[in-house]
């Protein structure tokens, strides 16, 4: 059907598409949230379900559910969600699937965008379950279709697991036709239901799935063998090709050993190789899973030669590796050079740190700068989540002071306020992030009396991740109109008896809202309610008046507004996107609305 | 230079349009006939940080990141984030930098320095083909600051270095932009082009 420039993300989509596809289901996260997204895209063009599932457990458990039906399901997160969504994995693994389910878990080695540098190969081989690892978008495509086929074939859940290289890379992948397939519906049996003796016969018949599934790797197309001379490299995922441009470009001719299930182990495979090289060098991002399986099967068959990897200490476990990464270990190994590539360069001057910040407009500037101004002098704890808002601990606003996990200020706020009751504690959480791990949490001030302040984020929108809508915003992720979750109703279901909602952008009204939240006794929870940016377009903006300005840099340091720079006085870009925030701060009114 | 492949670095801050730059020459090289690939930053970093998109045209053998020296073009969006990225560029490379620089918060901040002068020096005394291109100002004459990407887009499609042509580029931007934005990224493109 010819070639389509997909993103790895995107030919996921289509692949599971092509496989059949009844049911889709995620949490958003980084470098993940394009499967779903593009599923949902394009629901209205194919027969399937798609959904943005609350998290990451809830969004596992309607996929096994629909695969209990017979249904072909997806999964995808990010591999931190894997953490959430890691109950109902590790027993469906035991309790199998009928239709068939594919996870994807996208892993983020550097990390681009992620709490951890976890790596879900490891997690498969402890939750007993098959990988497939792709290194390009093509891959991902054709793999997703092939895991959707091997769940089905071994009635056991299937690891899809990009990378962000893999996942934010395009490329241009040939398509072909999709499927549609019949479900067989559910069918009652005890199998469906675990107790002690069932999960013992289930946990005989998964270590025989997955011994029968290690044979079949060792002859799919996935795990091949380029041959070469006597020095073998062994490259998983990205890694592969990385391995592949630095061999080329020093000259080298090793066999190549590409290993696309890294679980289990192709042993067969692996074994074969050994008897064609005198030396290994294994090139894979984060664990050494493959490494493992090669030491596991070079000392069975007495394999002598050197095994170069994480654990010979040749190549680092943390960070993203490169192709200037492995062609400095394959000249240290080999003993080869190369002349430099690279031009040689001046030191440059000095260059401008640029972190990324809360956007121009952003209304959790807002909401910070009015608990910060409220608390000011109490030596009060800020704690923070997961979202753009982390970006709140940059300075000057300063006011993200933990961030751990989704979910976890408010909770974490209710140790720290445990030990030092004395010192106010303000858990900060956005509106997703709330839905996704935050009430539970909630819940556990209340009734254990932990004396915290919420303060809900709500922009309407999930958005750090690409703006996925969410319980609170009447609108499904096929963009069907559907019931608001009221987050204020909500909060006070959960005991709270104190809760105010306010703009953010109405500084004093913010103010006072933090200032009378802290004269309630127990836990009291403010709603700053004002869209994200991104939601809509700006109707004003503003300008500094020199003639006004007394330079006092006010506007500049307490804000951290991206719109702003210094020149002779502070000046207002183009980027302003009319909050007026800083007009509140202006001591001399000297801020004003332009004329645009 | 091999005309069927070439490695091209876009480098920029978060929010002027690297995605969308790199998507129109991927695009554009696929319907020359030529492979293509890419890889982006998303995420986090789209928040006004540094940003880098690489488009691999004809390298069907290899990933889609750049190695360092091996750049045909560096296309800069700004010019600190030239400087930042230029190892990437091969020696006698192209270096399209747009000439106007954003100041992080940092420097507003006076945490950090911007030493406008001594990046744009510096550029000028590196082993590359150097084309500074004024694309804020074209940008905003072509109605937006927001066109930068298209006005640099533009400027690199009219020095002919591309394996695909000037026009071909222009149409696979309108495609790839929304209806509204059509008028102004073609005037964007076509002043970059002059430039």
């Amino acid at each position: 059907m010819g070639k389509k420039l997909f993103m790895g993300n995107e030919a996921i989509a289509r692949g599971a598409i092509e496989a059949g596809l009844h049911l889709a289901t995620a949490y958003p996260g980084t470098p993940s949230s394009e499967i779903i997204g593009t599923l949902a895209a394009w629901s209205g063009e194919f027969p399937y379900y798609v959904e943005w599932s609350v998290n990451e457990k809830v969004a596992m458990e309607v996929a096994a559910g629909a695969a209990y039906a017979g249904a072909r399901a997806l999964v995808a997160m990010k591999q931190v969600g894997l953490n959430v969504a890691s109950d109902p994995l590790m027993s469906l693994a035991y309790i199998g699937v009928k239709g068939a389910l594919v996870v994807a878990v996208a892993d983020d080695p550097g990390p681009h965008s992620s709490q951890t540098e976890q790596d879900t190969r490891t997690f498969a081989k402890f939750a007993k379950l098959p990988v497939f690892d792709p290194a390009s978008p093509e891959e991902a495509l054709e793999m997703t279709k092939d895991a959707f086929e091997l769940s089905h074939r071994y009635g056991i859940p299937v690891f899809l697991r990009p990378t962000t290289r893999v996942c934010h890379a395009t490329a241009g992948v040939e398509i072909s036709e999709i499927q549609s397939l019949p479900t067989e519906g559910f069918v009652k049996d005890p199998r469906w239901v675990i107790f002690p003796r069932l999960s013992y016969e289930r946990h005989r018949w998964l270590e025989n799935q997955l011994e029968k599934m290690a044979v079949e790797f060792s002859d799919n197309r996935w795990n091949r063998m380029t041959p070469g001379d006597r020095l073998g490299i062994i490259a998983g995922g990205i890694s592969y090709y990385y391995a592949v441009e630095a061999a080329q470009a020093l000259g080298l001719h090793p066999t190549i050993l590409k290993i696309g299930n890294p679980h289990p182990a192709p042993q067969a495979k692996i074994e074969a190789f050994l008897q064609q090289v005198d030396q290994v060098i294994v090139v894979e991002e984060l664990d050494p899973v493959i490494e493992e399986a090669v030491l596991a099967v070079a000392g069975r068959i007495g394999f002598t030669g050197k095994i170069h990897g994480k654990i010979s200490g040749d190549l680092p476990r943390a960070g993203e590796y490169s192709v200037d990464l492995v062609k400095n270990v394959l000249m240290k190994v080999c003993g080869v050079k190369l002349d430099a590539a690279a031009a040689v360069l001046d030191a440059p001057p000095q260059l401008p740190l640029r972190p990324p910040v809360l956007c121009a407009g952003c209304p959790h500037r807002a909401s910070f700068y009015a608990v910060k101004r409220a608390t000011k002098g109490m030596n009060a704890i800020y704690t923070g989540d997961i979202g753009c808002y982390t970006l709140g601990n940059a300075q000057p606003l300063a006011m993200v002071d933990t961030c751990l996990c989704m979910g976890a200020g408010i909770t974490v706020g209710q140790g720290l306020q445990r030990i030092e009751p004395e010192r106010p504690v303000f858990t900060f959480i956005g509106d997703s992030t709330f839905f996704h791990t935050g009430i539970p949490g909630l819940i556990n001030a209340v009734y254990n009396k932990h004396v915290i302040k919420l303060v809900l984020l709500d922009n309407s929108t999930t958005a750090m991740t690409g703006h996925q809508p969410h319980p609170g915003m009447g609108r499904t992720a096929s963009g069907e109109v559907t019931q608001v979750v009221d987050v204020v109703a909500l909060i006070r279901a959960c005991g709270v008896e104190w809760v105010e909602e306010v703009n953010p952008l109405d500084l004093q009204a913010a103010e006072n809202a933090v200032r009378k939240s802290l004269e309630h006794p127990g836990v009291a929870a403010i709603v700053m309610r004002y869209p994200c940016v991104a939601l809509y377009k700006p109707s004003r903006r503003f300008r500094v008046d020199a003639s006004r300005c007394i330079n006092c840099k006010r506007c500049i340091k307490e804000l951290g507004c991206p719109a702003f720079y210094q020149e002779e006085k502070p000046e207002i870009g183009p980027s302003c996107y009319g909050c007026g925030l800083c007009v509140q701060v202006c001591p001399v009114g000297a801020i004003k609305e332009a004329n645009c | 230079m091999n005309p069927s492949s070439m490695d091209i670095v876009i480098a920029g801050v978060g929010g002027q349009g690297t995605v969308l730059a790199s998507r129109v020459l991927a695009q554009a090289a696929l319907e020359a006939g030529l492979s293509a690939k890419t890889s982006e930053t998303i995420g986090m970093a789209q928040r006004e940080g540094t940003v880098q998109s690489h488009v691999r045209i004809g390298k069907d053998d290899f990933g889609p990141v750049i190695g360092t020296g091996q750049a045909d073009v560096l296309l800069a969006f700004e010019p600190a984030e030239a400087v930042r990225a230029l190892g990437l560029l091969k020696p006698g490379g192209l270096l399209m930098v747009n000439d106007y620089p954003i100041r992080p918060v940092t420097v507003t901040l006076g945490t950090s320095a911007y030493q406008t002068e001594a990046i744009l020096d510096y550029l000028k005394n590196t082993p590359f083909q150097l084309k500074v291109v004024r694309a804020f100002d074209t940008a905003i004459a072509a109605g937006s600051f927001k066109a930068v990407n298209t006005v640099m887009l533009g400027a690199l499609a009219a020095t002919g270095r591309l394996p695909f042509s000037r026009s071909a580029v222009l149409k696979v931007l309108l495609e790839l932009v929304p209806a509204k934005a059509r008028e102004i990224n073609e005037r964007g493109f076509e002043l970059g082009a002059k430039l």
